[in-house]
């Protein structure tokens, strides 16, 4: 066993790296107080939206770019970005399927998102998010009649401002961090989601991001409410083309679990990491919180991230209500010169209030791979109970794994464990493998899969078998 | 079936193998002896095809095939096992998983059918009876915190679903106990078989006691310096390693 071999296997080529020639109107590049309010006009916002675009925008100017994290980049140059790109057809919004554009369709089908067949088949629904706005919906019937809403966020200010004043920002302030900020002011569309009363939603819910023009800063935005006793599975997918300028992403997203109610937000992330020498990539910026606010409540994270140049991400939970659960899975690949600083938040705030942190970073190439989680437990949570998992897997050996795990434990009756390991899949494993017959490529697959497992098992049925393909495709090659 | 012929091999800048040669015949248990550093390992490895072993000169033959120009995997598929000295351990990957898999990989190489998870389930369970294996093995991770009995027992139950034409089972009987040595050579010789041929790599006679080689040769700095039967076995057993070296050297 080499290490050419090894490097060979993991250095295959990014797959969904094409670029779908369909006219893009943006924005100049720049942002100003006139940009903002474009971007707002454009999507005829009402009046509280734009000034409370208005003031993030002038929070942002005052804020200062994070440094604290594990990644090297180049300043960005945010006079350099277009803030809005849209589809030419938005004056003409499709109505079905039939009448998206054909090329948009037949992006999808690269990406394997047949959509029509497969939302149908797999009773997902699916609002899918092209450049920064929503050009098919399905299946919005069956979810009305269950009294869910599920729709763009721009819609959602238009139709529903009532639930968007009442929760906009109130889980992830305006002046959150920077570029939590930054995305308050330009946020350009996502998905909301309203799940009534005690209603079990009828379907996953499932959403696919995707960047597509050049120099289009991404910013999206995502609300989730669940009103009580209410349960929400969200689905979460991205792929992005290929592409020499780093692309920025700062998105948003919001979830509020009332008393009893639960949901389950998975993400499988696949956007363009930048070529084996650091060129090109997205720079993923993102903020995801929920908010356990109800006695009773769950928020579960589920994550598999393959792509970006660099990942700076944390969702966390806010473990507000009595004897509220957090959850976070995590499966962070890192390979060639990508970079990542991964993990979680936990604040206990109620009483008994539980939280469970897995984490599985690999490493491959010359990839940085950081975990970097926060327990924390306020002084009035009685009997809250944390247990975290941390693990990496090295492959190669030009890569590096950090763990910084952080504690603040103000109640002396918490329980907390942290479990943490470091492990290599070794030439002396492989070589074990292909005695047995087995080809380098299918055992370097097993072993990732095998050290992923349990959180591959938190994910949706439908979406585990595709993490695993991303996670064969970021590492080894798409094994069928 | 193999053919080994004045096979010359290096590990870095040390050489080890220095022209041995040795030929095996299906159906046939040959047992090579000999002390620590003369090579014992080496050959397993050369045989295997691991990549830190660089062949040198020398030619191996099996099955009519030029075995060196083959890829470790390629030789598994053709039937070359290799019982791991020191099996490593995989966390996280399912025994069951890793056996299917091969099995598999070998079914396919052999244009056959993949079998499927019952299927293979029932075949492992009848495997494991006939070598005493408690099922449970299954589920574990392979060789993941097992005794270094169990390690052994399950390179053997390996063996025992590839049904490879070719066994070489390097030090399978050191660091095991009494009872385990028994019970690993139980099921090798279970595995005896007319078209099958096994090479046992052992530095003690003691396994011989319970498996029965039909050829006995000790190997010393790179060379086999003497062939016999078992009574060879007996006779190292008695006199040591140092008299064939003298033997050799004389």
């Amino acid at each position: 066993m080499t290490s050419e071999n090894i490097e060979s296997i993991v250095n295959k080529r990014y797959e969904h790296g094409f670029i779908t020639d369909i006219e893009t109107e943006a924005f100049a590049p720049g942002l100003n107080e006139d940009v903002v309010r474009a971007i707002s006009a454009r999507k005829n916002e009402p009046e509280f939206m734009l000034e409370w675009r208005l003031q993030a925008y002038r929070q942002w100017l005052e804020m200062e770019e994070p440094e604290w994290a594990h990644v090297h980049y180049p300043p960005i140059k945010f006079d350099e970005i277009s803030y809005y790109a849209a589809p030419k057809s938005d004056d003409d919004r499709p109505k079905s399927l039939d009448e998206v554009d054909p090329k948009l369709l037949e992006t999808y089908d690269k990406l394997g998102i047949p959509l029509h067949e497969r939302a149908r088949l797999a009773g997902v629904a699916v609002d899918a998010v092209f450049d920064s706005i929503s050009v098919a919906t399905t299946f919005k019937g069956k979810l009305a009649d269950a009294g869910v809403i599920f729709c763009s966020f721009s819609e959602a200010v238009r139709e529903y401002p009532d639930l968007i004043k009442q929760y906009l920002g109130s889980v992830v302030p305006r002046r959150d961090n920077f570029y939590a900020a930054l995305n308050a002011a330009v946020f350009s569309d996502g998905s909301f989601v309203y799940i009534p009363k005690g209603v079990r939603c009828p379907m996953e819910l499932s959403t696919y991001f995707r960047i597509n023009a050049a120099n289009t800063g991404q910013f999206e935005r995502t609300l989730i409410i669940a009103e009580a006793g209410s349960h929400v599975s969200y689905l979460e997918g991205c792929t992005a083309p290929m592409r020499d300028e780093n692309q920025l992403h700062a998105a948003v997203v919001e979830l509020v679990a009332l008393d009893n109610a639960e949901i389950k937000y998975s993400t499988v992330q696949n956007w363009y990491p930048g070529d084996e020498n650091g060129v090109g990539g997205i720079y993923n910026f993102v903020t995801k919180r929920g908010d356990c606010r109800g006695v009773n409540s769950k928020i579960s994270w589920t994550q598999v991230e393959t792509g970006s140049a660099i990942t700076w991400k944390y969702p966390s939970c806010l473990l507000r209500g009595e004897n509220s659960v957090g959850e976070f899975y995590s499966v962070a690949v890192a390979n060639n010169m990508q970079q990542a600083d991964t993990g979680t938040k936990m604040i206990h705030i109620g009483a008994n209030t539980r939280s469970t942190i897995v984490s599985k970073g690999i490493s491959a190439g010359k990839a940085q791979n950081a975990y970097r989680g926060l327990v924390k437990i306020m002084p009035q949570a009685h009997g809250a109970r944390n247990h975290t998992q941390c693990d990496s897997l090295l492959i190669g050996k030009e890569c590096g794994a950090h763990t910084f795990p952080y504690m603040e434990i103000k109640n002396p009756s918490a329980k907390i464990e942290h479990e943490a390991t470091t492990s290599k899949i070794s030439a002396d494993q492989l070589f074990y493998c292909r005695q047995r017959g087995i080809s380098e490529e299918d055992a370097v697959n097993m072993i990732v899969n095998g050290f992923c497992k349990e959180v591959f098992k938190e994910l949706p049925m439908e979406f585990a078998v595709e993490a695993q393909a991303l996670l064969n495709v970021s590492l080894e090659g798409a094994i069928g | 079936m193999l053919e080994i012929n004045n096979l010359k091999s290096r590990i870095g800048d040390t050489e080890i193998l220095r022209g041995m040669s040795l030929s095996v015949n299906a159906g046939e248990v040959h047992a090579i002896m000999g002390p620590n550093g003369s090579g014992k390992s080496t050959l397993a490895q050369v045989i295997a095809g691991h990549s830190d072993y660089i062949v040198t000169g020398g030619s191996v033959s099996y099955m009519g095939k030029d075995l060196l120009e083959l890829e470790p995997e390629e030789r598994a598929h053709e039937g070359v096992f290799l019982g791991f000295q020191y099996p490593v351990e995989i966390p996280g990957v399912n025994n069951a998983y890793l056996l299917k898999a091969a099995v598999n990989a070998k079914r396919k190489h052999q244009g056959l059918g993949e079998v499927d998870a019952f299927e293979f389930l029932k075949i492992a369970r009848e495997k494991m009876a006939i070598l005493g294996m408690d099922p449970k093995f299954l589920n574990r991770g392979v060789n993941e915190g097992f005794s270094g009995g169990e390690k052994k027992r399950n390179e053997i139950l390996q063996m025992a679903m590839l049904e490879p034409s070719l066994a070489i089972l390097d030090e399978t009987d050191s660091g095991l106990d009494i009872d385990a040595l028994r019970a690993v050579a139980e099921g090798i010789n279970t595995l005896r078989a007319p078209d099958r041929a096994i090479i046992l790599v052992t530095h003690y006679q003691r396994l011989l006691d319970y498996i029965e080689p039909d050829f006995v040769h000790v190997l010393s700095e790179g060379k086999i310096v003497r062939s016999g039967d078992k009574s060879l076995a007996l006779e190292l057993e008695e006199k040591g390693y140092d008299w064939v070296h003298e033997a050799a050297t004389a």
